[in-house]
């Protein structure tokens, strides 16, 4: 269990290092954008003055390299910076000092939060509904069942999530009102009010992952009914649905699992689009928001918390993934 | 043995497998009886149809395959028109099936009582408590150490002979009244199996089960069986009894195995004095990462025109020395010299020709062959690679070569692995070797996958091709009458340790070393009465593992 322990930290250290690179290039990306934030800001009132003004505020007249390393000098101190959006309007009204400025961490925290909430009401539809999927796909295969079940997974990962949603938000908001077609959300709704405006996000997030993670449930289990202890299970007069589930589904977790992870990554950083479609307050409005104006602060944040969703998830799958193998569980 | 009617009765059955889009026939008529309490033995090579016909028994085919005609009795129920939940539950209650490799018929995934309580439990023949102290009292009778507790363990953390008895205690575990054992010794050294084979035999009189016993090894089947039916190529070619079949086989094909073991290479004179071995093995230290030595102070010679045989059973360390041989493994102390010259450790430092004059034919063929290339391109590069020939002299070099081997070149030139049979993938793995024009070759187990009468063709042709080479072989087999075919000296390895070498003749006469004399002393014979009378001289617990602990 030591070897474990230290491939944890390996893996730690090597995340870190990740989370290093996504942030000088995402930096990169935002300076290769056409115009800066003082210009989005503006709009149409772009007179040289006032973008040479706020451009002097935010520092944007020192050289591009200064910039990056003076906010990841703050990053290093736990200062993720304040969004410019902030800054911007107190240097208009000429404010200044430390009073009223709200940091990127405390925007960004209640909008985490909701997205986790979205991603992980989902999860818990989306994983347990594809293994049962997959596993009844896997004791049934070549029946219309798992034709049928193909067929339709695979028609709503081929959709655009846009698409999904719309359809969606057609017939479960518009033709029948059932559902909030616009997921407002916020501090105060109780458990069950919240849910129940995050059905339609919900739902299709579940229809564009649950089609990977039933697939890979079935073809794992498929791929071991060739073993020769499958054949022998069933040779003991073992039913089918037991040499599935208790014979063939515990050693084919390994893959399972790698691809939940996967998906679950998915589901907290693709979240953007269905957000925006419902107008749910989470993480990738946010991020659409800043993209558009050049927001570095936000933008950076946002995408190092994408990145962590993606290395901290994949590091929980190989972990699991290691424990579902009984040679390490129990060495001679 | 045999009292009133029949518990198995199947009538020419006919079964066939899917090839492509064909159905091909894989058994074609077979009549079968099988009395209470009888144990049958079914032989033949591979492909003879003997695993489909003890499957057929229990009413099973494997994916790809459909019973095409005849009928299955079992006690009186049809098991061809039987519903699959009626097979069901005969399945494990009352006939059981006993398989091949134990290592991977055992789900690794649960613990060995779990996998053996799962039958009873599931047709309600005992309780969980019940079966599972079952479980405990069979493991002491088929005599697995700490019978209390070696079934909380998971399969890889048990040796592979106590992982088959404990299988044939799970077959046990309902007390059927028939078990197909198929090959169950056959992955197995031959110390072990002989303790799988007293354990059967002693399980299955005690509980007077009827058993198919599966095999295509003559001598296990003449200790294990009361009857013998021989199977070749999906044809019925005798049966008799088993003393009456071994002493007067009627059919060509019968006698032909019985002679099997026929092959012997005559005596060579021993190498002159001061002869400079091919390979000297001199003081190697060896061992894996950071892990202890598994080669202790190895020392042997192999001359040229000479074959030497090293001998061990799985972890005695005989692989291990073909790669410190080979440079694969840079041993720790010592060296090894070809023609008196040392070689370098590892192989990144010989230079090409060193390479080339050590080569390797491996067990596996089907796995040692790149099955995207042609039989040309295998051959070929090494014959490019080393001697940098080209075009027409290249293909005049390959075509030499496939006719050393026996293959027609113009027929076999252009075909893939897959289009050629085990015994022919062999041939092209010795080609290969002497593609390089090497003085030395290292066999490794190469005829231990093969069925005996091929076997004993590339045998004839590795002695052939040593008469005419002069090759040095070094011959890696835990098969003590390939030993016995085609060795000149003897190596026996145990634990990383060479217990004993010396010529062939000195080995296989007493007095030997107390592990030299396990190894010989398990090898079946063909006398029936073999099993028998070995365990009244060497005492039950004097078999196998117990006494192999015993000479440490």
């Amino acid at each position: 269990m030591s070897g474990l322990a230290r491939m944890i930290g390996q893996r730690l250290a090597l995340g870190a290092f990740t989370l290093l690179i996504v942030s000088m290039v995402i930096f990169a990306a935002i300076e290769a954008l056409p115009g800066d934030f003082a210009q989005a800001i503006l709009g149409q009132g772009a007179t040289p003055e006032a973008v040479a003004a706020i451009r002097e505020s935010l520092g944007m007249d020192r050289s591009a390299v200064e910039r990056y390393f003076a906010w990841l000098g703050g990053v290093f101190s736990g200062d993720f910076g304040v969004s410019f959006n902030q800054l911007s309007f107190q240097s208009q009204y000429g404010q200044t000092g430390e009073r009223d400025v709200v940091t990127v961490a405390d925007q960004l925290a209640p909008r985490f939060a909701n997205t986790i909430f979205l991603a992980a009401t989902a999860a818990a539809v989306a994983v347990p509904l594809s293994l049962a999927l997959g596993i009844l796909a896997a004791l049934y295969r070549g029946s219309i069942f798992d034709r049928a079940a193909n067929v339709g997974t695979l028609t709503s990962i081929s959709s655009p999530e846009f698409f999904v949603a719309y359809i969606l938000i057609l017939f479960l908001a518009a033709a029948n009102p059932i559902f909030p077609s616009i997921s407002k959300i916020h501090a105060d709704l109780d458990f069950w009010e919240r849910l129940y405006r995050t059905v339609l996000p919900a739902l299709t997030l579940t229809l564009v992952v649950t089609a990977h993670m039933m697939r890979m449930t079935r073809v794992a289990i498929i791929n071991l009914m060739a073993s020769q202890y499958i054949e022998m299970a069933r040779l003991k007069g073992v039913p089918r649905w037991r040499v599935i589930v208790r014979h063939a589904l515990p050693n084919a977790l390994a893959p399972i699992i790698n691809v939940i992870a996967l998906n679950l990554a998915y589901l907290v950083t693709g979240v953007v689009v269905v957000e925006v479609v419902f107008v749910y307050p989470g993480i990738g409005q946010m991020f659409v928001d800043a993209v558009k104006l050049r927001d570095m602060p936000t933008v950076q944040a946002c995408c190092l918390v994408f990145a962590a969703a993606y290395i901290l998830l994949n590091l929980l799958a190989d972990v699991l993934s290691v424990l579902t193998n009984p040679r390490l569980r129990h060495p001679k | 043995m045999r009292t009133g009617r029949p518990l198995v009765t199947i009538r020419d059955l006919k079964i066939e497998g899917l090839a492509g889009e064909d159905w091909l026939p894989i058994v074609n008529g077979i009549d079968l009886d099988l009395a209470r309490g009888e144990v049958l033995g079914l032989i033949g090579e591979s492909g003879a149809g003997k695993s489909t016909v003890g499957l057929a028994a229990m009413g099973f085919t494997r994916d790809g395959c459909r019973i095409a005609g005849g009928s299955i009795e079992f006690d009186d129920i049809d098991l061809v028109a039987a519903s699959e939940e009626t097979r069901r539950s005969l399945l494990g209650r009352r006939i059981a099936y006993v398989a091949q490799s134990a290592a991977a018929s055992f789900n690794p995934a649960h613990r060995l009582i779990d996998q053996h309580t799962e039958g009873p439990v599931l047709h309600g023949v005992s309780t969980l408590q019940e079966s599972q102290e079952d479980a405990m009292a069979l493991y002491a009778r088929l005599r697995l150490p700490e019978p209390e507790s070696i079934g909380f363990r998971y399969p890889h953390q048990v040796s592979g002979g106590q992982l088959q008895r404990a299988m044939t205690a799970m077959a046990m575990s309902c007390r059927p009244d028939l078990i197909i054992f198929d090959e169950p010794t056959t992955a197995l050294d031959v110390t072990t199996q002989i303790e799988v084979l007293a354990a059967i035999r002693d399980i299955v009189d005690q509980f007077g089960t009827a058993a198919i016993y599966i095999t295509h090894d003559l001598a296990v089947v003449a200790q294990m069986a009361d009857r013998i039916k021989v199977l070749l190529r999906g044809d019925e070619v005798e049966e008799n009894d088993t003393r009456a079949m071994l002493a007067d086989p009627q059919e060509d094909y019968t006698k032909s195995l019985w002679a099997v073991r026929s092959f012997r290479r005559p005596e060579q004179p021993p190498a002159g004095q001061g002869a400079v071995p091919v390979i000297a093995v001199a003081g190697v230290t060896a061992g894996y990462g950071a892990a202890a030595d598994v080669l202790h102070d190895v020392s042997f010679d192999i001359h040229a025109g000479r074959t030497v045989a090293v001998v061990g059973e799985s972890g005695s360390g005989k692989s291990t020395v073909a790669r410190c041989i080979t440079g694969l493994l840079p041993p720790r102390g010592g060296e090894v010299r070809f023609n008196g010259e040392a070689l370098p450790a590892g192989y990144r430092d010989r230079s090409k020709d060193q390479l080339r004059q050590v080569q390797m034919i491996y067990q596996m063929a089907d796995t040692a062959l790149n099955p995207k290339l042609r039989i040309r391109d295998i051959v070929g590069r090494p014959v490019q690679f080393y001697r940098g020939l080209r075009g027409a002299e290249l293909r005049r070099r390959v075509e030499e070569l496939l006719e050393q081997i026996e293959l027609e070149p113009d027929l076999y030139i252009d075909r893939l692995p897959s289009e050629l049979s085990g015994g022919q993938k062999q041939r092209v793995g010795i080609a290969r070797a002497l593609a390089a024009d090497a003085q030395f070759i290292i066999c490794d187990e190469v005829t231990s996958a093969l069925d005996q009468l091929v076997a004993e063709g590339i045998l004839k042709l590795l002695d052939r091709l040593q008469n005419e080479l002069d090759l040095a072989y070094m011959f890696i087999t835990h098969d003590l009458a390939t030993v016995r075919a085609i060795a000149d000296e003897v190596v026996v390895m145990k634990d990383g340790f060479v217990v004993e070498a010396g010529p062939k003749t000195e080995m296989f006469t007493p007095p030997h070393h107390d592990y030299t004399d396990l190894l010989l002393s398990s090898v079946p014979e063909m006398d029936p009465d073999w099993l028998d009378r070995l365990l009244e001289e060497r005492g039950v617990d004097n078999i196998g593992e117990a006494a192999r602990v015993r000479i440490d």
